[in-house]
């Protein structure tokens, strides 16, 4: 299936150039959060990703019946739904996962990303093109969180989901050369590895602007 | 239709407030039932770590754990799930405390002499992955079996974490994690601070236990070799 120009634009535009994480810098605290490993920056991404498609889709289909002057009161109220909902299901079907996120999921609501979708596209546009935005912008959001995660666990940890990738072998330890780098482990370390990648970003974009 | 209307507001705010209150009493009821069972058999599982069962590979870790936990007393309000481990019985104590960023807990499984640890396990709500959420795993658990809890005297005492090279007085001592100074002076408290609040349960040898004569002769015993040991 061919996707029209337009379709195209409003999902993969916040994967790369309109990306929310690294141009338009929302979300930035949870993505501090949870990136100490793959597994839980996995989830959230994913969690992310399906609270803002959804909730894109109903504001999107209330969008001609909400009174403007208690729009943002429903959009809240539309999220903590959702957030809550997320959060009873992964508790009764993904116990582990739950706990592991713990806080983290009920703080969705929180999510810049989300209040600034619904306000800036879901409350003008059609559904299916909210629906699409939604996705597009959680995915673009998840990317960042793997990209950083992943630096985290490895250089902080030695490991990747879990798996040792670095052989215990090597550590000081064990009679090797190399150990873990603890301001990995520091949420710091993730602020500058976001600006890191905005910079990357950025010199890889210069052209096109 | 006027959408800015106070009527049309106020209406709509109702609607939508109530819709989003039946549904999520809804699924949370719906979902209730579940969520517990998952909360009892996470604490399940945990016991079954403390009685140092792997449970990796174990298809039905309720079924394992009603094979071995036997019975649940009651100290004060204070749970103390008697196994029996080889003929042996294990007495599990449970623990609460507070760690870095939040509450921590866990599961201690003593011997039938309520003085050596048998094993532990340790749960955290949100400590930092890669520090102090160590304390789950098993080198830092299994750095409690077979402690003492007691003193020479026979006072419980607890079990310090500590840093490597620094020297507990008058008390058995394990590795703190490096890293985690709080999460692992958080795990020394819980320790020090549970035991107390068992103390009416440790100062004498439960009923449970049939032959208690023979089990306090064990505890004497144990008691001298710690003081040959001193």
């Amino acid at each position: 299936m061919a996707l029209s120009q337009k379709t195209k634009e409003t999902l993969l535009g916040p994967l790369n150039a309109n990306n929310p994480v690294v141009v338009q810098v929302l979300g930035i605290c949870s993505a501090l959060a949870v990136t100490v490993q793959l597994k839980p920056a996995l989830v959230m991404g994913v969690a992310v990703t399906i609270i803002v498609a959804m909730s894109n889709v109903i504001i999107s289909l209330l969008r001609n019946t909400i009174p403007m002057r208690i729009r943002i009161i429903v959009q809240l109220v539309v999220v903590a739904a959702l957030v809550t909902l997320v959060s009873e299901v992964l508790k009764a079907f993904a116990y582990d996962v739950a706990m592991q996120l713990s806080v983290y999921i009920g703080l969705i609501i929180t999510n810049c990303i989300l209040m600034g979708r619904l306000e800036a596209f879901a409350m003008t546009n059609k559904v299916w093109d909210s629906f699409l935005d939604g996705l597009g912008n959680g995915l673009g959001y998840a990317a960042i969180l793997i990209i950083v995660a992943f630096f985290r666990e490895l250089f902080g940890a030695g490991t990747l989901l879990g798996f040792r990738v670095i052989p215990e072998s090597w550590y000081v330890a064990n009679g090797g050369f190399y150990e873990n780098c603890g301001m990995m482990m520091m949420p710091a370390m993730a602020l500058i590895l976001v600006g890191c990648i905005i910079w990357a970003h950025r010199s890889l974009n210069k052209e096109e602007k | 239709m006027n959408t800015n209307s106070n009527t049309y507001t106020i209406v709509y705010a109702t609607v939508v407030v109530i819709i989003v209150a039946v549904l999520l009493a809804l699924v949370s009821q719906v979902l209730g039932p579940r969520q517990q069972a998952n909360i009892q058999l996470d604490q399940q599982k945990q016991i079954l770590g403390a009685l140092k069962q792997d449970i990796s590979n174990c298809d039905d870790p309720a079924a394992l754990y009603f094979s071995l936990v036997k019975d649940t007393l009651d100290v004060n309000g204070h749970p103390v799930y008697v196994a029996v481990i080889d003929d042996e019985p294990k007495f599990v104590l449970k623990l609460k405390g507070a760690g870095l960023w939040g509450g921590i807990g866990g599961y201690l499984a003593l011997d039938k002499d309520l003085n050596t640890i048998y094993g532990a396990n340790f749960n955290h709500e949100s400590e930092t992955p890669g520090l102090g959420a160590l304390i789950v795993e098993l080198p830092f658990r299994q750095q409690f079996e077979g402690k003492h809890i007691r003193n020479a005297e026979g006072e419980v005492v607890s079990v310090a974490v500590l840093k490597a090279g620094t020297q507990a007085e008058g008390q058995e001592q394990v590795d703190a994690l490096s890293g985690a100074t709080i999460t692992s002076t958080g795990v020394s408290d819980m320790l020090k601070a549970n035991l107390a609040e068992y103390a009416a349960f440790l100062s004498e040898l439960p009923d449970y236990q049939p032959e208690t004569e023979e089990a306090e002769v064990v505890n004497e015993k144990n008691q001298t070799s710690n003081q040959t040991e001193e």
